[in-house]
């Protein structure tokens, strides 16, 4: 480590020493203007912005043949509402096919454990046995709660969800006035439809989609293949699934 | 300190005419929650006292009870201005750690990312000097009007603009589109207009000279010794840039000089950053022009590496990681024990080590140079604290 850091930066100064002209100046930034004016030049610069904030100054300048700017880049934001990229993300919601309760989230709470601040909580639904219910052929989560006051939406539960059932939304006005229950999204509140994340994320639902088509194929065809030659092969690996 | 009266008494006996006077913690000329604990002789400092840890958040100690990629979120926020790179030094010392091919196409959105937030952290710390300096507001909002710009060009390739969480190792989180490149290469061309109008607006200020000029001269050996990296060592003219040191990635492909100055004062320090933004936009014009169309693995959900996350387990070892962030070396190091989490981790934030030499720098100087000094040691303190 120490020899490491000995011979690498003198090995760089020889490579560098003709590349960097700059090193022996007396001093950097040498004045360009005369004394004096160096304030005057800086506030005919403010002065050239904040009239290319008025459309007025920006005709004048356009006049005078002068850089007109970026003009004025502010929005009022409860009126305006600025434009968001497909990828922007702000909070979590869970996915499902057609109704409501066929959704993907198997409660596996993989999400749970790896998410950062620890925001999401899940339980699975079971009978009175104890044994995991099922519907559409997956266990399902009795309560599925996201915190949005802790939630950083850091993408990390998206990230190792193996089944695709959970994805960012881009809603971001969460603001609330109390802050229990009411900054808690249950399974209810989460819940959005397949159809409305290929409608705020096409490009992304649509690689998703491809997956799940892909798999679910994959699905089928081993389902066939278990069926068909189940009383030919009763022992065979795939007839057990 | 030559003018003063010569004291009545001996100064061990009596020191009634040095006041001890708190900067800090809540004050935004401190950038965030940061103490100093200041001595004066009437307005000249004595004595400095820099104080921190009022925002330690545990950082190292919670990415040991987690996963290798949940951590990248907390690099984030380390140093918010500039969660790219971040993401970037945590993404190379895994890779160290666990041997991951990297895709050649994301080398060079990784360093496309990273010398977009050099742009836009030197951008924005050139405004807070300002700031500091008692120009309120114009010359920061100027600085933040065009770092808006870079940041939707982070919300549109990772999602945030701040908190990115972009990098991953081996690559990417996400590939970026055609149009985001064209995009990319818009602002890169605008970008020098900007830089022109604020060194204008700036450079040859009289009172910017001097209030900068001559303050807070850090001497060379002083910094080498107190291992100061990034633009505040190069602005002392000891020319090292990890970027050309150890050249990681992909930098040694792409032609650009490490600026230095020679006195090592304020003013070396802001000018430094100037031309270093000159330097980023000339590997950001390489880098878009050459980038390559094919994109190997990027694949999202990040399984970029190659594998799921989950099962992401690197053999025993250490690795120590390290890039050029726009502040120094940020360096990582992991230790690993075999199991998905890391037995050790540990940042070396250059924010806190730069900090340490605040004291030298400050001595002699009014309160009001302090100020400057401080801003132009160029910290955040989500990373000096973690």
């Amino acid at each position: 480590m120490s020899a490491e850091n000995s011979v690498a930066p003198a090995e760089s100064i020889s490579r560098e020493r003709s590349a960097s002209s700059s090193g022996n100046d007396a001093r950097l930034g040498q004045r360009t203007t005369p004394l004096g004016l160096g304030v005057i030049q800086g506030m005919l610069i403010t002065l050239r912005q904040f009239t290319g904030t008025y459309p007025v100054g920006r005709w004048l300048l356009r006049l005078l043949r002068l850089d007109k700017g970026d003009g004025l880049v502010t929005i009022s934001y409860p009126e305006v509402k600025q434009q968001h990229d497909e990828r922007f993300r702000y909070f979590p919601f869970l996915v499902y096919d057609g109704t409501k309760d066929n959704l993907r989230c198997v409660a596996c709470r993989i999400c749970e454990q790896e998410c950062p601040p620890q925001c999401i909580h899940i339980v699975m639904q079971k009978d009175e046995k104890g044994s995991p219910v099922k519907a559409h052929g997956r266990t399902l989560p009795k309560t599925f709660d996201i915190d949005v006051s802790i939630c950083m939406s850091c993408r990390i539960c998206v990230d190792v969800c193996p089944f695709d059932a959970i994805e960012m939304d881009n809603t971001y006005e969460h603001a609330n006035y109390a802050r229990g229950r009411e900054m808690v999204m249950d399974k209810d509140r989460l819940l959005k439809s397949n159809e409305y994340f290929q409608k705020i994320k096409p490009s992304e639902s649509a690689v998703v989609d491809a997956r799940m088509g892909a798999k679910k194929a994959k699905e089928d065809a081993a389902a066939a293949a278990a069926a068909a030659p189940k009383p030919a092969a009763p022992g065979a690996p795939e007839a057990k699934v | 300190m030559a003018t003063r009266q010569a004291p009545l008494m001996p100064e061990s006996v009596l020191q009634s005419d040095v006041l001890e006077v708190n900067l800090g913690p809540q004050h935004p000329s401190t950038h965030g929650v940061f103490r100093m604990i200041a001595s004066l002789d009437g307005e000249t400092i004595v004595k400095l006292k820099p104080c921190f840890g009022y925002m330690h958040r545990n950082h190292e100690q919670i990415a040991e009870g987690i996963t290798y990629i949940a951590s990248f979120p907390y690099t984030d926020r380390l140093d918010y201005l500039c969660s790219m790179t971040n993401n970037f030094g945590l993404a190379v010392a895994i890779e160290k750690l666990g041997g991951i091919p990297i895709s050649e196409r994301g080398e060079y959105i990784r360093v496309i990312m990273a010398e977009l937030t050099r742009l836009v952290n030197h951008t924005a710390v050139t405004g807070f000097l300002l700031n500091d300096m008692g120009a309120f507001g114009t010359p920061l909002l100027y600085a933040f009007r065009e770092r808006e710009k870079i940041l939707d060009l982070f919300e549109s390739a990772s999602g945030s603009r701040m908190m990115c969480n972009y990098i991953r190792p081996g690559g990417v989180r996400e590939d970026v589109t055609d149009a985001w490149l064209d995009r990319a290469r818009g602002i890169v061309r605008e970008y020098p207009r900007f830089l022109d109008e604020f060194e204008k607006l700036l450079r040859d200020n009289e009172i910017v000279r001097q209030r900068t000029q001559n303050v807070g001269v850090l001497p060379k050996d002083l910094a080498v010794s107190a291992s100061i990296t990034g633009p505040m060592l190069r602005a002392t003219g000891v020319n090292y840039d990890i970027r050309k040191v150890d050249g990681y990635s992909i930098y040694p492909r792409f032609n650009f000089k490490v600026p230095l100055g020679s006195i090592g004062d304020v003013f070396d320090r802001y000018y430094v950053r100037v031309l270093e933004m000159r330097e980023s936009l000339k590997i950001l014009e390489q880098a878009l022009k050459d980038i390559p169309k094919t994109s190997p693995h990027l694949s999202p959900k990040g399984q970029a590496m190659g594998k799921a996350p989950r099962t992401f387990k690197p053999a025993k070892g250490e690795a120590y990681g390290r890039i050029e962030s726009p502040k120094g070396e940020l360096g990582f190091f992991l230790v690993s024990d075999g199991t998905p989490r890391p037995y050790r981790y540990h940042v070396r934030a250059p924010s806190f080590i730069n900090l340490t030499i605040l004291e030298d720098m400050c001595l002699g100087h009014k309160v009001a140079d302090a100020i400057v000094i401080l801003g132009s040691v160029d910290i955040v303190l989500g990373e000096v604290d973690r």
